[in-house]
């Protein structure tokens, strides 16, 4: 980032309304100011003192509003009770993503990773600005003040940092503020220093998600979806929507994807769309059956040559198995799997008085629905607003190149005359089968071992659909053809493999795909540790042992995935095993920067139904920001892991998608998952992610455990259709 | 045909017709949007609300089978007892992720706790076990219901 000087006078007479705000201007530079329209603040103090952090990223739950609320009340010197936190309005210049470019948005579990020195810096400057004010008024020298508990203190004299807000939007805003060095935090990394700052509003009805907008005038919509991935309308015939209640209109929209259907209330605009029948044009439409589709993809890692051979040389791998005393040779099935947040998608278009819209959601990547707003509305960049809310989950469904419901709701807008707001609502029916699916994939893998036991070749191939190809990611994350997130995990695995070859082969496009919690690493773990688990129990080695003797410490990542394993043998007394009755299973994997392993402890197994008794985690993110956050983030992406392995899949039959709602796509329940333990392992690194690593250990740590437990060894998901669970 | 309802201790009154169900009246008409839409179908707990105490799913509750009985919403929570001791539990723990299925989880806690001063790891599973978290903080929420149960015993 880069710093310069600015400096701003404001008149004596402003100063009883004065806000110092730090923060950045459209060009980059960290600057302070009075008024937003100047800068696009990270913090903002008003004169009574109260702090606000600006929160850049939306809040699925994953913490970023307690995260970067903590960043800048420890750089600043104030207790978390000082501190509020808002959402950022969009814009992609200030609030973007530092490692998307000029992109505002949140994913690839990088909120803390890219804000961790930013929002230090702010708050930083901010400090530093308001001890020179006081500096100044008491004569004193800065070096001997500190703001603490939001009291500017020192040189015998202590005020509260409202008396001096005033004064300090005219104090230059320093270049490179002094971090707090970590001896001096008191929040950071401290256990039981920080409480959520969402907890108030989530537990009594008040907080507002977008589902919870409503405007005495408003229109709610809901869309008429295609059955099928790829139809389009041909006619539709409302007859009996009119004269229903509520009813106020149905139309084609633009694209011909859906019909819109306009009424006065939620329940109102439901009722409507089902009595609207709609004829389709299936000619471009998804025709096939899953079954077809995951025989296609399993016969793609059954042939000889993969589309791109992204590592090794499959000819000296063949060679090296050829020559093996054993083979390991499995193939593996990942079904397609809806994301199902628990806020069904919805947003609302509100006009405005100057011609523009406000565009209320809780916005994952504002920039696209920002642009996608301007682009359907014939509107300027200036002209749309984008107001950020708590939103009802994720786990990437919200995040989306095509901002898909978000269009929707600008092109249902478009249909009226723009003079009342538009509420778009799915219901989960919509959302169960509204397609943007993680991809379903295929692996197969063929490990040759030498009389000893040793891995003498690693053949990988992996078939499936890129979710990156074809949109506006394509650049960033497709090289050479290959879509990075198809093979991350496997490709670049942090263990030694010798003599490994990974071939990726593109399925053509099924049907319409997303990332999804921990993107690729939800196939590619669950692939790479069952593998391994395997050669272990082949060999008769310790699943531990032998994965620490892949982890010989020769790169940083090594040292640390070996870390985490050793911290997790310790918390789950490792040597000790499983309790009686119950058997173990492990996992460990890299992903979003951090390093986490888990072991699952089940009863059960053989003849009897499996039961999750216990699970432990250990996670290695770097400096662990807020610990509990961390915690719940692992306990969230564990539950999320093992719960679609269990039981979830989205099938398809003729292209109609089989599931509807919950109780046919069934969430992990409260009674499936019992007790998990998490440990964190200290470290001075800087800060990784913690929303999706969490995830992609657990799947295969849990079919470890089942095939350790005398069940089956499952490598075709889902689980239940060869696992009986309690 | 106008009705009326008794909810939160208010009687109030609403035009919806025969067939919708009470989470539309409370959200869309009373605009007491703490009861939250999950899934419609009964199958989530998102709409979890009382009925004369007893956690009722409001999206399968039809507004023709509430008259007089008394209704409750989270909205009323912090001045019951349990409700109060269950969002002081929720609070200490942190329970909350993305907090969309929390109004339910609490309202279904609270009716778990009316009828079990002491419940254990299991009873509180099966009770809870309607009630979805896609954000799965099921493990928070089975040691929030035991520390509100400490916190009315003490
Ligand atoms: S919305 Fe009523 S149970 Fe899901
Ligand atoms: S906290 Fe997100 S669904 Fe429960």
């Amino acid at each position: 980032m880069t710093l310069t000087t600015s400096r701003r006078r404001f008149l004596q007479g402003a100063a009883a309304s004065t806000v110092l705000l730090v923060g950045m201007r459209a060009n980059g530079v960290m600057a302070a100011a009075s008024e937003t329209t100047d800068i696009n603040p990270f913090v903002r103090i008003d004169a009574t003192g109260r702090v606000t952090a600006i929160v850049k990223h939306f809040e699925m739950g994953q913490g970023p509003s307690t995260g970067l609320t903590t960043l800048i009340a420890e750089e600043l010197g104030v207790t978390m009770d000082q501190i509020d936190y808002d959402f950022a309005p969009s814009n992609p210049q200030v609030y973007n993503n530092l490692l998307f470019g000029t992109f505002q948005g949140t994913g690839g579990s990088t909120a803390m990773a890219n804000s961790f020195v930013q929002y230090r810096n702010a708050g930083a400057a901010a400090r530093e600005m308001l001890i020179a004010a006081a500096a100044s008024d008491w004569g004193v020298d800065e070096s001997t003040l500190d703001i603490v508990a939001g009291q500017i203190t020192g040189g015998g004299k202590s005020a509260p940092i409202a008396d001096f807000v005033a004064s300090a939007v005219s104090q230059d805003v320093p270049a490179e503020p002094r971090l707090r060095t970590p001896d001096e935090w008191r929040l950071i990394g401290k256990e039981g220093a920080v409480k959520r700052k969402d907890t108030a509003v989530k537990i009594d009805g008040s907080g507002t998600f977008a589902m919870d907008f409503h405007f005495d005038n408003q229109l709610v919509v809901m869309i008429a979806h295609a059955p099928r991935m790829g139809a389009v309308v041909k006619s539709f015939d409302d007859t009996d929507a009119k004269g229903m209640t509520g009813f106020e209109m149905a139309k084609t929209l633009p694209d011909n994807s859906g019909v819109a259907v306009f009424a006065d209330t939620t329940w109102n605009a439901m009722q409507a769309r089902d009595a609207i029948v709609v004829e389709w044009d299936n000619t471009n439409a998804e025709m096939r059956s899953s079954d077809t589709i995951r025989d296609e993809l399993i016969a793609g890692v059954e042939m000889g040559e993969a589309t791109y051979q992204t590592r090794g040389d499959q000819i000296d791998t063949a060679n090296a198995i050829s020559g093996a005393a054993k083979v390991i040779d499995k193939t593996f099935y990942f079904p397609l799997l809806a994301h199902a947040p628990m806020e069904p998608l919805t947003c609302t278009i509100e006009p405005i008085a100057d011609g523009g819209v406000v565009l209320h959601d809780g916005a994952q990547f504002p920039t696209f629905g920002h642009m996608t707003l301007t682009q359907v509305l014939g509107l300027p960049m200036e002209k749309v607003q984008v107001k950020t809310v708590l939103a009802g989950g994720s786990f990437g469904r919200r995040a989306n190149p095509t901002a898909d419901y978000n269009l929707e709701c600008a092109m249902a807008f478009a249909l009226t005359d723009r003079s009342r707001p538009v509420k778009l609502v799915w219901s989960r029916d919509d959302d169960i089968r509204g397609g943007y699916y993680r991809p379903a994939f295929a692996h197969r893998v063929r490990v040759g071992l030498d009389e000893a036991g040793q891995i003498i070749g690693w053949d990988h191939r992996i078939s499936g659909q890129s979710i990156m190809k074809g949109t506006a990611m394509e650049p960033m994350i497709v090289h050479d053809g290959v879509d990075h997130s198809s093979i991350e995990g496997v490709a670049d695995t942090v263990y030694n493999v010798p003599g490994m070859s990974v071939g990726l082969t593109d399925h053509a496009k099924a049907t319409s795909v997303l990332w999804w919690r921990s993107v690729g690493h939800t196939h590619t773990a669950f692939v790479m540790e069952s593998m391994i688990d395997m050669i272990a129990s082949e060999t008769d080695t310790d699943p531990l042992e032998l994965r620490l003797s892949m982890l010989p410490g020769k790169t940083p990542a090594q040292t640390r995935m070996a870390g985490v394993l050793n911290k997790l043998a310790e918390l789950s007394n490792w040597k000790a095993g499983a309790p009686d009755g119950q058997s173990r299973g492990l996992a460990v994997h890299h992903s979003f920067g951090s390093f986490v392993a888990e072991a699952v402890d089940v009863s059960g197994g053989g003849d009897d139904a499996v039961k999750i008794e216990k699970v432990y985690c250990a996670v290695d993110c770097g400096i662990a920001v807020n610990p509990d956050v961390i915690r719940a983030q692992m306990e969230g992406g564990i539950g999320f892991g093992i719960g679609h392995v269990m039981r979830d899949q989205i099938t398809l039959t003729d292209g109609e998608v089989d599931q509807t709602n919950f109780p046919d796509y069934e969430p992990l329940r409260i009674s499936d998952i019992g007790a998990i333990e998490v440990a964190i392992v200290a470290s001075a690194d800087a800060p990784t992610g913690v929303g999706e690593p969490g995830t992609p250990p657990s799947g295969p740590a849990l079919a470890n455990a089942i095939a350790r437990a005398g069940g089956p060894r499952v490598t075709m998901l889902p689980m239940i259709d060869e696992v009986e669970f309690a | 045909m106008t009705r009326e309802l008794k909810l939160n201790g208010q009687t109030i009154s609403t035009n919806a017709q025969d067939g919708t169900p009470l989470l539309w009246v409370i959200r869309d008409e009373l605009k007491m949007t703490g009861t939250k839409f999950g899934c419609g179908v009964a199958s989530c707990g998102a709409c979890t609300v009382h009925i004369d105490g007893e956690p009722t799913r409001s999206c399968q509750t039809f507004v023709e089978d509430v008259e007089g009985v008394e209704i409750t919403t989270i909205e009323a929570m912090s001045k019951d007892k349990i409700g109060a001791a269950v969002q002081q539990a929720w609070t200490e723990l942190d329970v909350v992720q993305c907090g969309y299925c929390q109004s339910g989880q609490i309202m279904s806690a609270v009716g778990l706790l009316a009828e079990n001063k002491k419940p254990t790891a299991d009873e509180i599973d099966e009770y809870m076990w309607g009630n979805a978290c896609r954000c799965a903080t099921y493990q928070r929420i089975r040691a929030g219901v035991q520390r509100a149960a400490e916190i009315l015993e003490a």
